[in-house]
């Protein structure tokens, strides 16, 4: 479905196969762990079998008497980082924590923060000397639930943090293990609740899950003997890397080059650094590259999951109206602050035009891991509270979910809850579409089954890109940039590019190159790539048409007024017979003034938020508990599909993370803060059985900050599933659940009465 | 530890290498051959990221020793392509967008090619049956499953 207002298009909106995929399908492309250099030894990493021990004392002597090992590292190790903030892309993070957090310091934190490292010949080695490393702990209580963790005589994680009150900036007087409290209110809640017709007060929990992807964290480095640094790695910005491991290891800035591998999955999970300064200080002990790669488990138990909630939402309706929410969220944020609550309370009502709101957020510690980004972090948890009551709300009223949701839909100008009004959104036409849809407007029959929908919101990201476009003699083209390549944002650089000139495609080579060869780029995260760096592409192909327009010009004596750039060819306004191709100016570069470079650096402002509703179908075997997804439709404002597919392929992804976030996966631990569950096998995420092709509606609604109109689109297919799967299991079986998974285990127990 | 000597065909190549008997399959086809396209997911036996075909059949190279190939028959993903003439399912897998990051992509070539091998027209049960020990985490496997429909019928036309 596209908007009237969408322009014709030459290359945006086809099917390209992606410049990169045929390593990919080969074998060739080179990921993270593939490196192998000349001379490389091996690393591995003790981790703390304690969820919360005060670390008393660390001898490593007999580990490094230990044949093969050629270097051991602890905490010791690292230079004492600063107390200060580095802002990474979507969240912000403490310098002396992410150091705490790469090497535990005075205290383990949760079970698998890392103690120490040791490298040797063979990973073989280097495992068994890890059992020579003797580290004395005192063992403490651990603290493994956000509600627990906020009583006053919880165990603290940290003596010293006292809650920050965001609002004022005022200190908690007793340490605690909120780390901060924030608030967001508008309107007269109470007295919207006084006059409604009615009010439902719900309260929600969700565990910790893990982003799940397929490549484990891996990073290789080489200390130079001048003092600089090489690292190679899987992450989504190769300029974070840089800049937390230089702020880490306290090195200049530009003294550290990394090297960006193939990325085998992200979600967010691959912002933060783990291994990078552990395997450089490894390298400058040994006098060799260095290279560490995470098992299963300690990616379950060490990195990554975004965070187990608990959320109470009290909600009111009058007629087909919502007319007030008051919400508190606590959201556990690992061993170290810094949950997405602030997202989760932030996009939680943006579906709504609402005048009556009061949220209260709290970011709380947990001796659990410290959680990273996880697609549209914050948001789902939230979502799946809030369009779980308003699916009762509209139910009570008599009124259909769809209906009521496009009844109370926001729109440009509604003010979001921090007081932002929306600019040209495409809510209310992805709530349409989805009442128009053939699967809403299907019947559903038979018993135990039932329907639901939701809606979900992300912001998405803009942020900083550069990129360099060189046009060769044969007109051929190479766009040199640095952002990650998660998912095909090759292929929609080039794309953009191709349209920008006028240009085939297939003349244009991209290449992500290292941080030594490119100006910064924010990560690959916000859904910003496609967005920013496309932005930053369309600025450096303007660039080259405005240097070719003015070489046409100086060629045929006439102002360069008179020189237009269309569709990729040169034409003279006052002599039509005179015009000049692409690459027929390409060809005359060293004759009209030397090389034609395109670049672009800028901080991309104007990122449009997107809006999805997904529809899901289930069945429940009211005996086993197993509930069969029968059909799923996800309906989004894609601002423009710059290549439909792979549009597509976030829209599909990105729902099934989310049927797997509500049906199957979670964190178990057991009452000692060990994850019992640590392995693919026990954390179950969907394979091919377990899901339908996933229906996808594009609604095309251009985004007014990007000259093609793109709005991000990779994270907000995630934030619906949660509660549109719990709507269609209360639809199929009249019970309402509130606690994520809806696992087997729960149904059974739930709908006998059992648990 | 002491090494033993293997020797098997690999990829239609004969092929020796020293082994230690705890080196998996997939340590060996990585660090010691070189060969980097079978990937490690969890390096037991439940991703599927580095599956490839031992004596025809589909298997985790992280759950195979590596000195259990001796005379044997190995394919991996770079096994599949003749120079420049990409395997249809290679090729299909381009088309249809079946890849996003492409960490996983190689075991699920190699696992519908064992699919494909056996039953030349599958449905899409029987594919999403055989690709179950593969996990994705990127497409939500739609256009994976798609992809290997494609092949299979272009598989069958040019017979």
């Amino acid at each position: 479905m596209t908007t009237a207002e969408r322009p014709t298009y030459s290359v945006i909106g086809t099917r390209p196969i992606r410049p990169d995929g045929v390593e990919k399908v080969t074998g060739k492309a080179q990921y993270g762990a593939d490196i192998h250099l000349p001379g490389l030894i091996h690393a591995k990493v003790l981790r703390s079998p304690h969820a919360h021990a005060r670390i008393l004392s660390i001898d490593t002597s007999e580990a490094e008497k230990h044949p093969g090992v050629l270097a051991v590292v602890t905490h010791r190790d690292l230079p004492n980082a600063a107390d200060k903030i580095e802002e990474l892309g979507e969240s912000a993070v403490n310098v002396k924590e992410v150091s705490d957090n790469i090497l535990a310091s005075d205290k383990a934190l949760y079970r698998g923060h890392a103690i120490a490292a040791i490298a040797a010949a063979s990973p073989h080695v280097a495992e068994l000397a890890l059992a020579k490393i003797r580290v004395e702990y005192e063992v403490l209580p651990p603290v493994l639930d956000v509600r627990d963790a906020m009583r006053d005589d919880a165990p603290l994680l940290n003596e010293s943090r006292r809650t920050k009150t965001l609002m004022t900036g005022e200190l908690s007087e007793k340490p605690s293990n909120i780390a901060t409290y924030n608030r967001f209110a508008g309107g007269d809640v109470e007295a919207a609740f006084a006059s409604a017709d009615v009010v439902i007060e719900r309260e929600f929990t969700t565990k910790m899950v893990h982003q799940g992807y397929i490549e484990p964290q891996t990073s290789t480095a080489n200390w130079n003997s001048d003092g600089t640094l090489t690292i190679w790695t899987s992450t989504q910005g190769a300029f974070a890397v840089r800049g937390l491991v230089s702020e880490v290891l306290k090195l200049p800035i530009n003294h550290v080059k990394v090297v960006p591998m193939e990325i085998g999955g992200g979600f967010g999970g691959k912002l933060p650094i783990y291994l990078d300064p552990v395997v450089a200080l490894l390298s400058k002990k040994s006098g060799r590259p260095v290279k560490a790669t995470m098992s299963r488990t300690e990616v379950f138990e060490a990195t990554g999951p975004t965070s187990g909630t608990y959320i109470k939402v009290k909600a009111s309706a009058k007629g087909d109206r919502l007319t007030a929410v008051q919400a508190t969220l606590c959201y556990e944020a690992g061993a170290f602050p810094g949950s997405p609550v602030g997202a989760g309370s932030m996009t939680m009502l943006s579906p709504y035009n609402l005048e009556n709101f009061d949220l209260h957020a709290y970011d709380v510690v947990v001796n659990k891991p410290k959680v990273a980004a996880y697609r549209a972090p914050g948001a789902p948890a939230a979502a799946f509270a809030i369009e779980s009551v308003v699916d009762e709300l509209a139910k009570h009223q008599k009124v259909d979910p769809l209906e009521f949701r496009k009844v109370n839909a926001s729109r440009q100008g509604t003010r979001m809850v921090n007081g932002i009004a929306f600019p040209r959104i495409g809510n209310e036409e992805v709530v349409e579409a989805a009442l128009n849809s053939p699967h809403y407007r299907s019947p559903i029959e038979g018993p135990n089954r039932g329907r639901g929908v939701a809606s979900g919101y992300w912001f998405n990201g803009g942020m900083q890109s550069s990129v360099v476009v060189a046009v060769n003699t044969d007109g051929t083209i190479n766009l040199v940039e640095g952002s990650t390549d998660i998912g095909g944002t090759r292929a929609s650089l080039a794309m953009q590019l191709a349209e920008t000139l006028g240009v085939p495609y297939d003349t244009i080579r991209p290449s992500v190159v290292d941080t030594d060869s490119i100006g910064h780029n924010d990560v690959t995260g916000g859904s910003r790539t496609t967005f920013a760096s496309g932005l930053a592409v369309f600025e450096a192909g303007m660039d080259i048409r405005r240097q070719m327009v003015a070489r046409a010009a100086k060629l045929w004596g006439v102002a360069e007024e008179d020189v237009v750039y269309e569709s990729g060819v040169l034409r003279c306004l006052k002599d039509s017979t005179r015009q000049l191709t692409f690459k027929e100016m390409a060809a005359q570069s060293a004759r009209t003034g030397g090389p034609i470079t395109g670049k672009a650096s800028l901080l991309a402002r104007g990122a449009g938020g997107a809006f999805g509703t997904h529809i899901v179908d289930v069945e429940v075997d009211p005996d086993t508990g197993k509930v069969t997804i029968l059909r799923y439709t996800a309906v989004q404002d894609v601002g423009t599909a710059i290549h439909p597919s792979y549009v597509e392929g976030q829209i599909q992804g990105g729902a099934v993370q989310g049927i797997g976030w509500a049906l199957n996966e979670e964190y178990f631990y057991d009452e000692t803060g060990r994850l019992v569950n640590a392995s693919f096998l026990d954390y179950r995420m969907p394979t091919t059985l377990d899901v339908p092709n996933i229906e996808t509606i594009l609604v095309e609604v251009p985004n007014p900050g990007h000259p093609y109109g793109v709005r991000g689109v990779g994270e907000v297919p995630i934030v619906p599933p949660l509660a549109a799967i719990a709507n269609a299991i209360a639809d199929a079986t009249g019970h309402r659940f509130t606690d994520l998974p809806m696992s087997p285990r729960r149904l059974v127990e739930e709908l006998n009465g059992l648990a | 530890m002491s090494k033993m000597h293997i020797q098997a065909r690999l990829n239609d190549e004969d092929i020796e290498f020293l082994a230690e008997p705890r080196q998996s399959l997939l340590e060996v086809l990585r660090d010691e051959i070189g060969l980097t396209g079978t990937k490690e997911g969890c390096n037991n036996g439940n991703c599927g990221a580095c599956s490839v075909m031992l004596n025809g059949r589909v298997v985790n190279a992280c759950c195979v020793l590596a000195v259990e190939t001796h005379g044997a028959e190995v394919t991996t993903i770079e096994g599949l392509a003749h120079g420049d003439q990409l395997h249809p399912l290679q090729q299909a897998f381009l088309e249809e967008a079946a890849l996003q990051c492409g960490i996983c992509t190689p075991g699920f070539i190699m696992s519908a090619k064992a699919l494909l091998d056996r039953e030349p027209n599958p449905d899409e049960h029987r594919v999403r049956f055989w690709l179950a020990g593969n996990l994705c985490r990127c497409t939500g496997y739609d256009k994976i499953v798609r992809a290997v429909m494609k092949a299979s019928a272009r598989m069958q036309e040019a017979k």
